[in-house]
């Protein structure tokens, strides 16, 4: 085409409307390349809650259980431990636990259903390393000397007390969360779920 | 290159060779390719040691090539547990190292290749450093180099996660991690990445998928845009003057010599002692005392347990210190939305370079002592944060990565300032030769 020809609008008009349709189709050419990366069916359906026995769990003493791939801590605190959580609240971040990192029936001091039986996921909720457990206070456990019992995450130094609660000024955002979780008897509890069967 | 195409064409001398030369010619460039990238591009006469580098990034890009798909035959991405309770994955690995005949070899190629191709792309960048290479005209080798480096970064890691053992997982599970402190999308971004609610199988998978296939299909593109740019505009030398400003009557530059035969010699003696430093490394110390292969990595992933002491390996430990130097919330962004923050910017600031240098002249030799100085409070941060990053975090320690994190920034951030209040000496009309 010269350059003194007229333009045909007409034509200039369906090059762009086709150009932008064709733009159109290729942009939603991605969506099932980008939809096939997430979860899929069998990994959605996997998770099912899991059943505890913590009847050998005792006092100071602190057990794993493994539920959706995370590890569950489930912790025994002695009379000692709970009555230490009053005495560094102002030390910790969310001391009344007001971020929703637990369900309404965990949202206490202690941050569990009963006072003595921590269940919290073991996953710091800065970048999902597993702390490690510190439970003896001072520097026994390798922390400052000051040190009142907790975890320490090995990734990137944050602290939460045996109450899961992340201490002040550390790289973690949030305390750990607690899983819903009930028991079925004294002995034994379920994780992954709070609705009592019938 | 396509005007010269034609004119460069090969005139047979009579010979058979000369017939077969002609023949392609007429069909394919190329007598004209080689001539214009090899034996009539023309380079400085006056590359030094710092020059080494980027051919032996390229040399190392190969082998990892060539490796990679030695291992890729005997590797298995899986992360369920085979009949002895060991992840199909991990034993894969094993097997390779211990059945395969040659297999031993074959991996400690591609795992130390791994940690040889960071050395190289450092030191290849701070040779930049050193003689102002991404400063006008070469802007976009630079950027194409910094997405290079960006490329590798993602490769190294989704085949840091292969073998899985515990440093592959829960170095895999920090890293993807880090996209949760997006605001709003955070989580579910995360969740897409992984392909499940926490690393498993389907993140291994993916992984394998980007390491073999989508990263080095991009890295060998880039790898190629990166040279074509340089060969456009041709090479920067350690005086940091333009060789093409003074060319004689056929106008070839009086500074250049043609890259083969003469670099490509100079070159082939740098593989050789390459080598030399490699093999000791493959042969008799392929673990490098756990600096190329993490001592944790030889347990097999565990979803319950993070190891006492987790670090990434070397070549990533500068930023992950500055991660962990945000400790503080401040403006009503958490510590960790900040540390995710000033990581990435340590490796986006780099692309920023061309245009915070401000200097009148490209090369250290001419600088005056501010950009000295700088450089180098820029080189030792980098290295206390790397080293840093291999230990486990102190009190103590996080305060020096934090004095660490700002030098570093200060670097980049003061650059427009102190490069351009700099007392520089005269730029020399030729190379000179030291």
């Amino acid at each position: 085409m010269s350059i003194d020809e007229e333009l045909d609008c007409g034509r200039r008009r369906l090059l762009v409307a086709t150009a932008a349709a064709g733009g159109v189709a290729t942009v939603a050419t991605v969506v099932p390349f980008v939809a096939s990366m997430a979860p899929s069916e069998r990994a959605k359906a996997a998770g099912a809650p899991v059943e505890v026995d913590i009847g050998k769990l005792g006092p100071g003493q602190m057990m794993v259980a493994e539920w959706r791939g995370k590890p569950v801590w489930i912790v025994h605190r002695t009379p000692e431990m709970i009555a230490g959580l009053r005495r560094i609240e102002d030390r910790v971040a969310d001391p009344e636990s007001r971020r929703d990192m637990q369900p309404k029936y965990a949202k206490n001091p202690h941050r569990s259903i009963k006072p003595e039986l921590l269940v919290v996921v073991g996953i710091c909720t800065h970048l999902g390393c597993s702390p490690t457990e510190k439970l003896k206070p001072g520097a026994e456990s390798g922390v400052e000397a000051d040190w009142p019992g907790g975890f320490l995450c090995p990734c990137h130094g944050s602290t939460f007390d045996l109450a899961g609660r992340v201490y002040k000024n550390k790289p973690a955002p949030d305390n750990l969360e607690v899983p819903p979780h009930m028991y079925l008897s004294d002995s034994r509890i379920v994780i992954g779920s709070d609705k009592k069967a019938v | 290159m396509a005007g010269a195409a034609n004119y460069q064409k090969y005139k047979s001398d009579g010979s058979r060779l000369g017939d077969l030369t002609e023949w392609v010619d007429a069909r394919f460039p190329l007598t004209s390719t080689w001539r214009a990238h090899l034996s009539e591009y023309y380079a400085p006469k006056n590359f030094n040691f710092w020059y080494y580098f980027g051919s032996l990034a390229f040399l190392v890009l190969v082998l990892q090539l060539v490796t990679g798909i030695f291992l890729t035959m005997h590797y298995k991405p899986d992360a369920s547990l085979n009949s002895a309770g060991v992840p199909v994955a991990f034993a894969a690995v094993e097997y390779i190292m211990r059945d395969v005949p040659w297999g031993w070899l074959i991996r400690y190629l591609h795992s130390t290749g791994a940690s040889a191709f960071f050395i190289a792309v450092y030191l290849h960048m701070f040779r930049a450093l050193l003689y102002g290479s991404y400063r006008k005209p070469r802007e976009l080798i630079w950027i194409f180099g910094v997405f290079i480096y960006l490329c590798l970064m993602a490769e190294a890691f989704a085949g840091y996660l292969l073998p899985w053992g515990q440093m592959s997982y829960w170095g895999a599970q920090v890293i993807i991690n880090l996209f949760s402190a997006i605001p709003l999308i955070g989580p579910e971004l995360t969740v897409w990445i992984r392909g499940d609610y926490v690393v498993g199988d389907a993140t291994l998978n993916r992984m394998f998928s980007f390491h073999v296939v989508a990263i080095p299909l991009v890295l060998i593109g880039i790898v190629a845009v990166h040279v074509a740019a340089l060969h456009e505009v041709g090479s920067n030398n350690p005086d940091g003057i333009e060789i093409k400003k003074k060319k004689d009557e056929r106008g070839i530059p009086l500074d250049g010599i043609p890259f083969h035969p003469y670099y490509t010699v100079k070159d082939i003696f740098g593989v050789m002692v390459f080598l030399i430093f490699f093999s000791i490394i493959v042969f008799f110390a392929p673990e490098l005392g756990g600096y190329f292969l993490e001592f944790n990595n030889f347990i097999p992933a565990d979803p319950l347990v993070t190891p006492q002491h987790i670090a990434p390996v070397w070549y990533f430990t500068p930023f992950y210190s500055i991660l962990r130097a945000n400790t503080v919330n401040f403006f009503w962004v958490d510590a960790k939305l900040w540390g995710v923050i000033f990581m990435g910017l340590g490796v986006m600031a780099f692309f920023f370079l061309p245009w915070l240098d401000r200097s009148p002249v490209k090369s250290i030799r001419y600088r005056g002592p501010l950009y000295k100085g700088a450089l180098a409070i820029f080189v030792v941060a980098f290295l206390i944060l790397g080293y840093l990053g291999m230990l486990p975090p102190t009190p103590g320690r996080t305060i020096v990565a934090q004095v660490c994190t700002v030098l570093y920034f200060l670097f980049f951030l003061l650059m427009p300032i102190y490069s351009r209040l700099d007392r520089c000496t005269p730029e020399p009309e030729r190379v000179r030769w030291k």
